[in-house]
């Protein structure tokens, strides 16, 4: 009986041992059936997870186009500059890494030491190192010790036409000038390297590194010629230090297209150290607001940042005008008596006792103020303002740097008599230089507006051809036949009048000489300035010159017109434009 | 007496545990050696302490399964004593490590008592059993069960409650083996459900618990879930190759602890890690095969609680680390990181394999019943 009921008691615990095994196969069964759901349906998502937990990115930094001139030479370009750390848990000769580091960083070997001996996941040594040392530490092979390439900005000319290039920042990125201008064709496309690292972010060297290569920048050609550019900036500094001037500018452009071939800001600064004043101001006191205002105002381009009131040089557009409308004509006489008197106002002329009976020619070689004076009246407020319009003088010229002034003028029912007559001889309102420049360009190359501009094509980095960038032009601002005229009384400002300093033996010149004064009047402060073109009968160069705040004589025709003269006398050969020939030199032949 | 020709060892078993031994030996160098060179200096200082043990374990499974394990039963009070002084000793001169008390040290070997514990029970199980003869139907028997394992269950959950669950579990299996009712047991795991979840949901960090179960990548605690996942998940179907794992190298903490069939699913895929969980299951199964053929109920019993111990590791282990119960700390058997795990583990297969031997004795015991 017992026994019986033993044997079925173990049959019993028998099946309860195998209903046990099957629940736990049941289990494990179930188990795998959510690895598989783990590792085959999740799989894409937590492993790509998991690389990013394990890929560590590092940029390559992508060589940044050159900026060439029009011949070619390199005005801005790369340094390959060497980074150089140490991976404490990877170095396996401390001490031959130690000395290795001494000898070729001079540095001493309490900074090596330290260095080398810091437990962490990497220690930067030096920065900015020389290619050739870091190839020479990277021949060492020392296991540990690595060497990593950077690219640096270079600006092989220091100074020359610091702010129309301008420089890039730490993460060479343009910061001002064309490098900000044209950031998008020169940065090119960073590279990556991806390194996969343990919990502690060390790299991991048996599994290796997958690398995107960087695509280098293009390269900007310009049509600034770096040997006008530094001829104009040596007669600036000239000029500058002649008569103690604040400062100089010089732009050269050619009117027929809007390309510039010159522009020149002295003070200039150093490109390779921007960070520097340029002046000798103690910055000891200063806050790091202030001195970044000196450095923001050291950086700036006169001739595209900052208005000024264009003086007399003006009156080549009320001259345009007045013979466009037809109110002037070049045979036209007038009578200077040393004043015109406007409304209530008695307007001098800068020739106190007058210039008596002139025709409209001589007038503008006078710089005559009173004749001015009327054609602006004969126009009238309204019509000289439309000409304004009609000249550009209102909109930005869309010179291809950044942060280009608008003209400050007048609201038009605002522009009395006396606003009128300011007007007509360049006071009482301000424009950049690179607008007179640009506006006059139009007047005197037959009637088109064109856009000035540095950037004439962009090129890969073997050279070819990628674009060439076009500019906007726009026709019929006046006519050939005004323009023509104006050409022709201009050429004799520079023949037989105000502007006669200009005159080259050989070349046909025109221009127009300006003094004004600037705002408060009390300050007794001038801007002396004139503007040329040659050759006169097909204007190919036109040359501002604006000297601010010169000591002692401050006449543009005496102090700014030689600085032109004596550019186009070496440019215009330069330049392929012929000197007419001259007897003596027949006889010399 | 014919003795010595009945005396044969279960060979499947052995195979079995042979190929878990030396598979075991081999993850764990592999998922080591990352934390023993950044930690020792020495890649090899976890699998040096293992094999240590091992080559300890062997030794020991080889001397138990020489043993008649009737003779074994007799002491298995007295190991159970042992057991619980071992336990409570733990609790006043306990080495600390990762915030628990777990371990005692003896000079430069550490032990660590709830391992012990688990072998304990089983023997003192099925020397309850065996005193109570043919009552184990009664609910006394279960109560006699359930009182006798509770001191220990108490001692040892106090600083693991892993381990006490695991217990627990053999505790229930030995008596639902021994009583051949299924009713009963139903009550039992509905019991044993509502009991669970009146004990989460009592303190808030255990819900808490609950919470990045669901949801493991949403807090910070789940790190050691998340970082298992992703190395379960970037395994695929044929994994990376044994040692190429990248989430051994200090993103899986303590990757050659509780988490390292997650490693085994990174390095050998999908494959390598069903192909362990069979022989796992095969090892369950040849435990079933032994516990089926015992000579006596007492035999039985010690097989049947040893896959019950077993069984439940592997389980709980491998459902933790594919997070598909709320984490708890347990190790896989043979291949997690501990010496006295793997020592007592292996005396446990020396008990099976004296218990698959000792068939002939069931002629004696039934003659001496």
């Amino acid at each position: 009986m017992r026994g019986v009921f033993m044997r079925k008691n173990k049959t019993a615990n028998k099946k309860k041992v195998v209903v046990i095994f099957f629940l736990c196969a049941g289990l494990l069964a179930a188990l795998a059936g959510r690895l598989v759901y783990l590792m085959v349906f999740r799989s894409d998502y937590y492993s790509e997870r998991a690389d990013d937990l394990h890929e560590r990115e590092r940029d390559i930094k992508a060589a940044r186009g050159e900026i060439l001139d029009a011949n070619g030479t390199v005005l801005a370009s790369n340094q390959t500059v060497c980074t150089i750390s140490v991976i404490h848990s990877q170095i396996e000769q401390p001490e031959e890494v130690i000395s290795m580091l001494v000898k070729e960083l001079g540095i001493s070997e309490e900074t090596a030491r330290k260095r080398v001996e810091t437990v962490s996941s990497i220690e930067r040594v030096k920065t900015n190192v020389d290619k050739e040392v870091g190839d020479r530490i990277r021949s060492y092979g020392y296991a540990g010790v690595k060497v990593d390439e950077d690219f640096k900005r270079f600006y092989p000319y220091d100074e020359l036409a610091s702010k129309v290039l301008g420089f890039t920042g730490g993460d060479n990125q343009g910061i001002i000038g064309l490098e900000v201008k044209y950031e998008d064709v020169l940065k090119g496309i960073d590279g990556k390297i991806l390194t996969t690292t343990d919990a502690r972010g060390i790299e991991l060297g048996e599994i290796g590194e997958s690398r995107v290569e960087p695509v280098p920048g293009y390269d900007l050609q310009l049509s600034l010629d770096i040997n006008i550019q530094e001829y104009c900036q040596q007669a600036a500094l000239k000029v500058m230090e002649e008569k103690q001037a604040d400062s100089v500018s010089i732009l050269l452009m050619n009117p027929q297209n809007g390309e510039i071939y010159a522009c020149v800001n002295v003070p200039e600064f150093n490109l390779n150290d921007p960070f520097t004043l340029n002046t000798d101001v103690d910055t000891s006191g200063l806050t790091d607001e202030e001195l970044q205002d000196l450095r923001n105002q050291m950086w700036r381009n006169s001739c595209i940042n900052d208005t000024y009131e264009p003086g007399s040089t003006f009156k080549i557009i009320t001259m345009s005008a007045g013979l466009e409308e037809g109110v002037v004509t070049t045979e036209d006489t007038f009578s200077c008596p040393g004043y015109k008197i406007v409304e209530d106002r008695r307007i001098r002329c800068h020739k106190r006792t007058g210039h008596g009976a002139e025709t409209f020619v001589e007038a503008a070689q006078n710089s005559c103020n009173p004749v001015f004076i009327e054609v602006g009246l004969r126009l009238g407020a309204e019509r000289y303002y439309d000409y304004f319009r009609q000249f550009g003088l209102l909109t930005r010229t869309g010179i291809d740097l950044p942060g280009e002034a608008a003209t400050i003028m007048h609201d038009p029912e605002n522009i009395g008599q006396v606003e009128l007559a300011t007007i007509s001889f360049g006071q009482s309102f301000q424009i950049t230089p690179i607008q007179l420049a640009t506006t006059v360009s139009s007047l005197i190359n037959g009637g088109t507006r064109v856009t000035p501009h540095f950037g004439v094509r962009v090129l890969d980095s073997d050279g070819n051809l990628v674009k060439t960038l076009e500019y906007e032009t726009q026709d019929g601002i006046v006519s050939e036949e005004t323009s023509a005229t104006v050409r022709m009384i201009l050429e004799s400002v520079v023949s037989e009048g105000s502007g006669n300093n200009a005159y080259i033996e050989g070349y046909t010149i025109g221009g127009k000489t300006a003094t004004s004064q600037t705002l408060p009047r009390s300050a007794n402060r001038y801007i002396s300035s004139f503007l040329g073109f040659a050759p006169a009968e097909e204007p190919t160069v036109l040359g501002l010159c604006i000297i601010n705040d010169p000591q002692g004589v401050y006449y543009g025709g005496t102090i700014a017109a030689p600085v032109i003269r004596d550019i186009f006398e070496n440019v215009l050969p330069y330049l392929g434009i012929r000197r007419a020939e001259v007897p003596e030199e027949t006889t010399e032949q | 007496m014919g003795k010595a020709k009945k005396r044969q060892v279960d060979i499947v078993l052995l195979i079995l545990v042979v190929i878990l031994v030396i598979c075991g030996l081999v993850f764990l160098y592999s998922t080591s050696a990352y934390n023993g060179r950044v930690r020792f200096n020495d890649p090899a200082y976890y699998f040096k302490k293992q094999i240590f043990a091992t080559a300890l374990g062997i030794l020991g499974m080889y001397v138990v399964s020489k043993m008649d394990y009737h003779i074994i039963l007799r002491y298995a009070p007295a190991v159970y004593l042992i057991a619980l002084g071992l336990s409570t000793a733990v609790l006043f001169f306990g080495q600390e490590y990762n915030g628990s008390r777990r371990w005692l040290s003896l000079g430069p070997l550490s032990f660590q008592p709830s391992e012990f514990a688990k072998v304990a029970v089983v023997l003192l199980l099925a020397w309850v059993t065996e005193r109570t003869k043919n009552k184990t139907t009664s609910f006394r028997f279960m109560g006699l069960v359930l009182v006798s394992i509770l001191p220990i269950v108490g001692l040892v959950g106090s600083n693991n409650l892993s381990t006490a669950i695991i217990i627990m579990g053999v505790g229930i299996i030995t008596i639902f083996v021994s009583n051949p009712r299924y009713l009963p047991f139903l009550w039992i795991g509905g019991a044993g459900i509502a009991f669970i979840a009146v004990f989460l949901s009592v303190e808030s960090y255990r819900l808490e618990r609950l919470a990045i179960w669901r949801n493991p990548e949403a807090y910070d605690k789940g790190f050691q879930t998340i970082q298992g996942l992703y190395a379960i998940g970037s395994g695929g179907i044929f994994g990376k190759g044994l040692g190429s794992s990248l989430q051994k190298l200090g993103f899986v903490p303590e990757a050659q602890n509780d988490m390292i069939f997650s490693i085994i699913c990174e390095e050998l895929g999908l494959v390598g890690a069903v192909l362990v969980m069979l022989v796992f299951a095969l090892l369950i199964w040849r435990l079933m095969v032994i516990s089926t053929h015992a000579p006596d109920l007492c035999g039985a019993l010690i097989a049947a609680g040893i896959m019950g111990h077993i069984a439940i590791q592997v389980i709980l282990n491998i459902a933790v680390v594919t997070n598909s119960i709320p984490n708890t700390g347990i190790t896989l058997p043979f291949i997690s990181y501990g010496g006295t795990s793997v020592v007592f583990l292996l005396g446990e297969m020396g008990l099976a394999l004296s218990v698959s031997a000792n068939q002939g004795f069931s002629r004696r015991s039934v003659t001496k019943t």
